[in-house]
């Protein structure tokens, strides 16, 4: 059924089939794994840069670092968190998962696979290692706006830029990939309104992010020719506008976030169901609320802008969208609810951590609804309460989320069971750490503090403290993680194919481990599960 | 198993405790009321939105808890399986709806309101630049700079905090009560954002561009603010403070502001005839570097790396007079280092200049005449 | 199931590998060489241009290793109808992000000429702006004269420009006529029409260069000459650079056609490489209405 040209690699060294494996791989499981590594090292990686500023943060008054190298802790931070922590997270997920749920046999195309995520270490490693150079790291924050990036920018900022371009290039061809696996290899016998919900909110995403990175690039690109071409898209005084920098951002931007919560979205949708017992509610609506959520995305951009002094009618025009975007994500968290409505559940790691994705992720969505009201944006703006909205939908939104699927699907991947007991003392440290170090920031945004100050006055320094107390906790949180992450890998009790007595659908019907190969022919859809959840299966590898 | 929904439960109880011990009571919780009609205003539609979100939130995840606390496996073995209904979704499709109608008919209202700059009695031209304010007095013809005067003996530790720490500046914008005002905000370098959350007036300064922001303060005092645009390094450091008096006082702190001017300009011609001994102007000197030039260049004049350069060895402050006065009267466009001849007067950019060439090591014992900066105005 | 399609899965390949080494060699080239030759930044000493270069060299060396392979998996017979599809379909949403590529760089066109200079001209709620920081100027598109005083002259629409507008249409039509000699397997007909594509791309780039020339030496039109300047080189300049990619593959084509590669119901790279030149000329129509006449 599926022809391999290569079957057998010669062996020449323990080294090259190190590098056969992971450098030239085509497999999307090994890709997906390079992913998920990357992801996770890059996520120690910004959060000890949180750390850094937290740690200064803890009291009013200079105490540990300069407000240069405030500034590009904040910028990297921001960077890397978005760019190399959750969307490489994701797309990892996508590999892994997405050919195992629609029963093909690999990524549609594997080179072009392998090729996206090998850009990446290139491209982060390009900007971490602008840390290092003369002037020091980009220092502007992670929205870069011009002039601040242009005309007053480090010099390392055009290794960030090429390094964006870098990135971009990754996402887009991984983006075309996952479209085209879902389009093309998906099983015969499963319609495109049978597929999971993970599959489908990672089609719009790839969707979106087709339509969003060449955004970035341009706008990149922009500042690249400004900086050293003497253009002037930028500059007021050869005619440009340094707002039209943060249009074409934002219009990348707002799309952006929520590349960054939609496949967060299908994971809830996956794991509800499986330990509610019970079927998704509202599949369709869930399908049509995601595209009516990245529809509405392109024309919000402008709430990211409401004190920068446009026209009333844009204002009011960008605040009703805004708000318009409630109403569908409304309709998941409803749906979640009556998924569990009436269920029979049971609370392993996964539903909890996809239980409190559902909560704190609506919390943040309520404190985005509140900046949309543009009036009272503009005594949010800029402030902590934005720090606060956004930690909210990313933290317990989009890192729960990935922390929910690896709980849920490492079985699978690995052929053992994680430790439960350890998983639910990770999922309680986070939960109070995430709630403590970003649940004071709504409060000392009200009461007036700014974001992206390395230095505060005197009113604000309790709930600061109570942040970087929560941000240590929360760090410490993640280092459980890692071990037990680790020691799920080395071993456990053996999973079956089930893995979750209520789960549902193709990836758990090939056996924990999953082969290296799976799918070769395409599968039957729905696919007869078997619901004897003692079942042992005999570990298979290709 | 059981005690799923329980340990929520007191987990939220226990972050409710928390919220309420008595470090954390004396904090305000809530968005700042503000003075003006309008910063009272947007209070009442954080209020309105906050509480339908609450609202909303306490219904859904009401419905969660129960949920999660009477169908889970051990009280409910056997799950129902509806999974579809088209009324349900279109009734929680169309009530967010209205709620939401609901909450954007005041803002926008509100909004119309903000937006219109008309008829303004008085009207302030707030220029930004790193990391300062200058506001003018468009009618007036009075115009001033505003930097922080936070000493940084207290942001390095070394001093104890004071009351107001990093929200104090030497000369805070004087605004009359019960005026509609006017603030024109522009930038010379990157964007900048000037906010006072008492008067709810947020506005980015951009430069190139000018953008237009309005207030009517009833209440005489002082507000403090900052800076909420990134503006680089010291972007922490750009507090804005206003002084609002009642309209006699404000009439006769203009007439004060005239009378100030027209001396100033008197010292001005009295500085340039004397000729001042080195002695004197590195003291001076040492004091303005100290106030503006040290946060760059570093009080040591050993700069930061190749952002900021050294001053101590450094080839300008070394080299040629002429070329010295020229880059620190006009700068160098495109970099951080600004053009001080608006700013600072001929006495102390002579005695700057001539502190730069004679301290640290630079010992060039030239000693520069107010005069001399005079001429190259 | 068993007639259903085989999916070739190649096992593995150095080529991704060799091609992200070779996209960090040419960025870091790149940026080197940027900073080697800015005023600003003046980095003497640095390898910038020989780095870059060797980037270049090795994205070259990436794409007819990986190509190859795929030409011989293809020879072999290894692609399904399935495979084939994947391809289209890739093809066609690259398309697609290049479109948006494109958009930007129009976006700042529009931005520019509906609100950033009626603004700065004083339009709308910006009298200020215009009172107080740019009171001589004026709203003018094409912009002759920045608001800080740089004056420039527009293209004219109907000279080069619009030649080139005609070559590049001309050749759209050349090779959806290669292609349907293709089909119909007339050798000799396809070579001759898209060896006709091949040297119309390289007129076209030709009077562009000739049109850069006069932009700079006769009309003052330059990257510097403010906003119009800039939207002009952008667009104009990213759309070169399309073409002169579209016009090496299309050349590539032409000796794979030589050499006897594809037949009438397998050549997807020739199509591929056709979509890709009709988007490129549809963009320059775009580009010739917006750029140059209104
Ligand atoms: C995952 C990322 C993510 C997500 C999902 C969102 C979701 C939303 N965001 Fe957020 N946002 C960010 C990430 C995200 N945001 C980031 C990173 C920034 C800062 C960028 C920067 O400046 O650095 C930002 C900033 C930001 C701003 C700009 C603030 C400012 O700078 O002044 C605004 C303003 O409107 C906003 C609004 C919203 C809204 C309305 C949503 C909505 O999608 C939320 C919708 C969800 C709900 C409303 C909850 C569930 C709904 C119900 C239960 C239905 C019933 C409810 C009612 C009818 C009340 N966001
Ligand atoms: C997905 C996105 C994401 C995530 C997960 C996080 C996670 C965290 N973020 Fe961040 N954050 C952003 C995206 C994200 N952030 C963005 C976009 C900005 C805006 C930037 C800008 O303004 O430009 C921002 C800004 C931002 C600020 C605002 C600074 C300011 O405005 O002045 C702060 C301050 O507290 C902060 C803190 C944290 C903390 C404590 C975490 C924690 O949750 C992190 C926890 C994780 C760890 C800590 C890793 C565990 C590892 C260790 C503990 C090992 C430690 C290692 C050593 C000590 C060597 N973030
Ligand atoms: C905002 C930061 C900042 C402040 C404040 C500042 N400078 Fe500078 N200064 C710079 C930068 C940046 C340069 C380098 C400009 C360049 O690229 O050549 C510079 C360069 C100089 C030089 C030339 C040094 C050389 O050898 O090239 C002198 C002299 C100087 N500054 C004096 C002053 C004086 C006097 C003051 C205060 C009145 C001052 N600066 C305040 C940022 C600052
Ligand atoms: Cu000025 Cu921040
Ligand atoms: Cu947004």
């Amino acid at each position: 059924m599926v022809a391999r040209a290569e079957d057998v690699i010669p062996q020449r060294s323990a080294l090259w089939a190190f590098i056969t494996r992971w450098l030239l791989t085509t497999n999307h499981k090994d890709i997906g794994t390079l992913y998920l590594w990357l992801s996770f090292t890059l996520f120690f990686t910004a959060g000890a840069m949180a750390m850094a500023m937290r740690l200064e943060l803890f009291e009013p008054g200079l105490q540990f670092i300069e407000p240069l190298f405030y500034n590009q802790m904040l910028t990297m931070h921001g960077l890397l968190m978005v760019f190399g922590v959750v969307m490489p997270g994701f797309v990892g997920l996508a590999n892994w998962q997405i050919p195992l749920m629609i029963g093909a046999p690999d990524m549609a195309l594997p080179r072009l696979n392998n090729f996206s995520f090998w850009i990446l270490p290139f491209a982060f490693g390009l900007l971490i290692s602008s840390l290092f150079m003369d002037g020091g790291a980009p220092n502007f924050g992670w929205t870069f706006y011009a002039p601040l990036s242009t005309t007053y920018g480090p010099p390392s900022t055009d290794f960030f830029i090429l390094g964006v371009h870098m990135m971009g290039i990754s996402s887009v061809l991984g983006a075309i990939n996952i479209i085209v696996t879902i389009f093309n290899l998906r099983t015969p016998s499963m319609k495109l309104m049978d597929m999971p919900l993970f599959v489908w909110t990672w089609l719009i995403t790839a969707f979106l992010l087709i339509m969003v990175m060449p955004v970035l690039a341009g706008a990149v690109t922009m500042m690249l020719t400004d900086r050293h071409f003497g253009t002037s898209f930028f500059s007021a005084a050869g005619g440009g506008d340094p707002l039209m920098f943060q249009h074409i951002f934002w219009f990348f931007g707002h799309p952006e976030v929520y590349i960054l919560i939609l496949p967060g979205f299908g994971i809830a949708s996956q794991i509800i169901p499986t330990f509610a017992r019970k079927k998704l509610f509202g599949y369709h609506s869930m399908v049509y609320a995601t595209a009516a959520i990245a529809g509405l995305s392109f024309v919000v951009w402008g709430h990211h802008m409401f004190a920068t002094g446009m026209p009333l009618a844009t204002e009011l025009f960008f605040m009703y969208a805004t708000m318009l975007i409630a109403v569908p994500t409304g309709v998941k968290v409803f749906n979640w609810v009556a998924t569990m409505w009436r269920g029979s559940m049971t609370f392993e790691t996964p539903m909890l951590f996809a239980i409190g994705f559902v909560i704190l992720f609506t919390i943040g969505g309520f404190s985005g609804l509140m900046l949309a009201l543009v009036p009272a944006d503009f005594q949010y703006h800029d402030t902590m309460f934005v720090v606060a909205h956004f930690h909210y939908v990313l933290y317990p939104g989009a890192i729960f989320g990935t922390m929910a699927a690896v709980y849920y699907w490492i079985p699978k991947w690995t052929g053992h069971m994680y430790d439960e007991r350890l998983g639910k003392i990770h999922f309680w440290m986070a939960v109070i750490a995430v709630n403590l170090t970003f649940f004071p920031m709504h409060f000392t945004g009200l009461a007036g503090m700014p974001r992206r100050i390395v230095d505060y006055s005197l009113q604000f320094a309790d709930f600061n403290m109570v942040s970087s107390i929560g941000a240590g906790i929360l760090g410490l949180s993640q280092v459980l993680f890692l071990y037990i992450v680790v020691k799920t890998i080395r071993g456990g009790e053996k999973a079956t194919t089930q893995v979750w007595e209520g789960a549902d659908g193709l990836e758990w019907t090939v056996p924990s481990p999953a082969p290296r190969h799976t799918f070769e022919t395409p599968p039957e859809f729905p696919p007869v599960m078997n619901r004897d959840a003692d079942e042992r299966t005999p570990v298979s590898t290709t | 198993m059981t005690s799923i929904a329980s340990t929520l439960k007191n987990g939220l109880m226990l972050m409710v405790l928390w919220g309420l011990s008595d470090t954390v009571l004396a904090a305000a919780l809530d968005m700042r009321a503000g003075v003006t009609d309008m910063s009272q205003r947007i209070q009442w539609l954080h209020h309105l939105s906050l509480w339908i979100c609450v609202v909303m939130g306490v219904l859904v995840f009401g419905a969660m808890f129960y949920s999660m606390y009477a169908h889970r496996r051990s009280k409910n073995p056997v799950p129902a399986d509806f999974h579809e209904s088209l009324s349900v979704e279109i009734a929680w499709t169309l009530i967010p709806v209205l709620i939401l109608i609901g909450m954007a008919i005041p803002a926008t209202t509100t909004l119309i309101e903000i937006e219109d700059n008309s008829d303004a009695d008085l009207t302030i031209l707030i220029t930004a630049s790193q990391w300062k304010w200058h506001y003018q007095y468009l009618e007036a013809d009075i115009g001033y700079y505003s930097n922080m005067s936070t000493p940084s003996e207290q942001i390095q530790n070394l001093e104890p905090k004071g009351e107001h720490y990093l929200l104090e500046v030497d000369n805070p914008l004087v605004l009359p009560t019960n005026k509609k005002v006017r603030f024109l905000t522009a930038s010379n370098d990157v964007i900048h954002s000037w906010w006072v959350p008492d008067f709810a007036v947020k506005q980015d300064a951009i430069p190139g561009f000018i953008n237009e922001a309005w207030a009517r303060i009833p209440v005489p005092g002082i507000y403090r603010g900052q800076c909420t645009e990134l503006c680089g390094k010291d972007h922490a450091y750009m507090p804005v403070v206003v002084e609002v008096r009642p309209e006699a006082e404000f009439d006769k702190w203009i007439e004060d502001q005239r009378i100030a001017r027209e001396l100033a300009s008197g010292q001005a011609v009295a500085d340039r005839a004397k000729t001042w001994t080195m002695a004197e102007l590195m003291e001076i000197g040492e004091r303005v570097f100290m106030e503006h030039c040290a946060t760059c260049h570093e009080s040591d004049g050993s700069g930061q790396g190749s952002t900021y350069p050294a001053l101590a060895g450094g080839d300008i402050p070394t080299g040629p007079i002429a070329a010295h006065i020229e880059r620190v009267m006009f700068g160098k466009s495109d970099t951080e280092m600004q053009s001080w001849a608006p700013q600072l007067s001929d006495l102390e950019i002579a005695s700057v200049i001539t502190y730069e060439r004679n301290a640290w090591g630079n010992a060039t014992a030239d000693v520069i005449q107010p005069r001399t900066i005079y001429a190259a105005r | 199931m068993s007639e259903a399609p085989r999916y070739h899965v190649p096992h593995s390949s150095p080529w991704p590998i060799v091609g992200s080494c070779a996209l960090f060699v040419t960025a870091f080239g790149a940026v080197n060489f940027i900073h080697q030759t800015s005023e600003k930044i003046g980095a003497e000493g640095s390898f910038g241009k020989p780095i870059f270069y060797t980037g270049l060299a090795m994205i070259a060396f990436m794409f007819f290793g990986w190509f190859g392979t795929v030409i011989r998996e293809s020879i072999r017979g290894m692609n399904s109808g399935l495979l084939d599809r994947s391809y289209r379909m890739s093809m066609a949403w690259f398309i697609l992000s290049e479109v948006m590529f494109f958009a930007v760089f129009f976006g700042a066109l529009f931005y520019a000429r509906i609100i950033s200079v009626p603004w700065l001209a004083g339009a709308g709620t910006n009298l200020e702006t215009h009172l107080l920081l740019w009171p001589d100027f004026a709203e003018t598109w094409p912009l002759f004269m920045t608001p800080s005083g740089d004056a420039t002259q527009a293209m004219e629409a109907w000279g080069l420009p619009f030649i080139n507008t005609v070559i590049l249409v001309t050749s759209s039509v050349t090779v959806t006529f290669a292609h349907w000699a293709l089909k119909k397997n007339q050798r000799i007909l396809l070579g001759a029409w898209l060896g006709l594509t091949v040297a119309l791309g390289a007129t076209f780039l030709t009077l562009q260069v000739v049109e850069y020339i006069h932009a700079y030496t006769e009309l003052g039109l330059s990257l510097g000459a403010g906003i119009y300047g800039s939207t002009f080189f952008m667009l104009t300049g990213f759309h070169g650079a399309h073409v002169t990619m579209g016009t090496i593959m299309l050349t590539v084509m032409l000796c794979r056609v030589l050499t006897g590669h594809f037949t009438s119901d397998n050549h997807f790279a020739f199509e591929a490489t056709s979509w890709y030149w009709h988007f490129v000329d549809v963009i320059w129509l775009f580009l010739f209405t917006f750029v140059y006449w209104f």
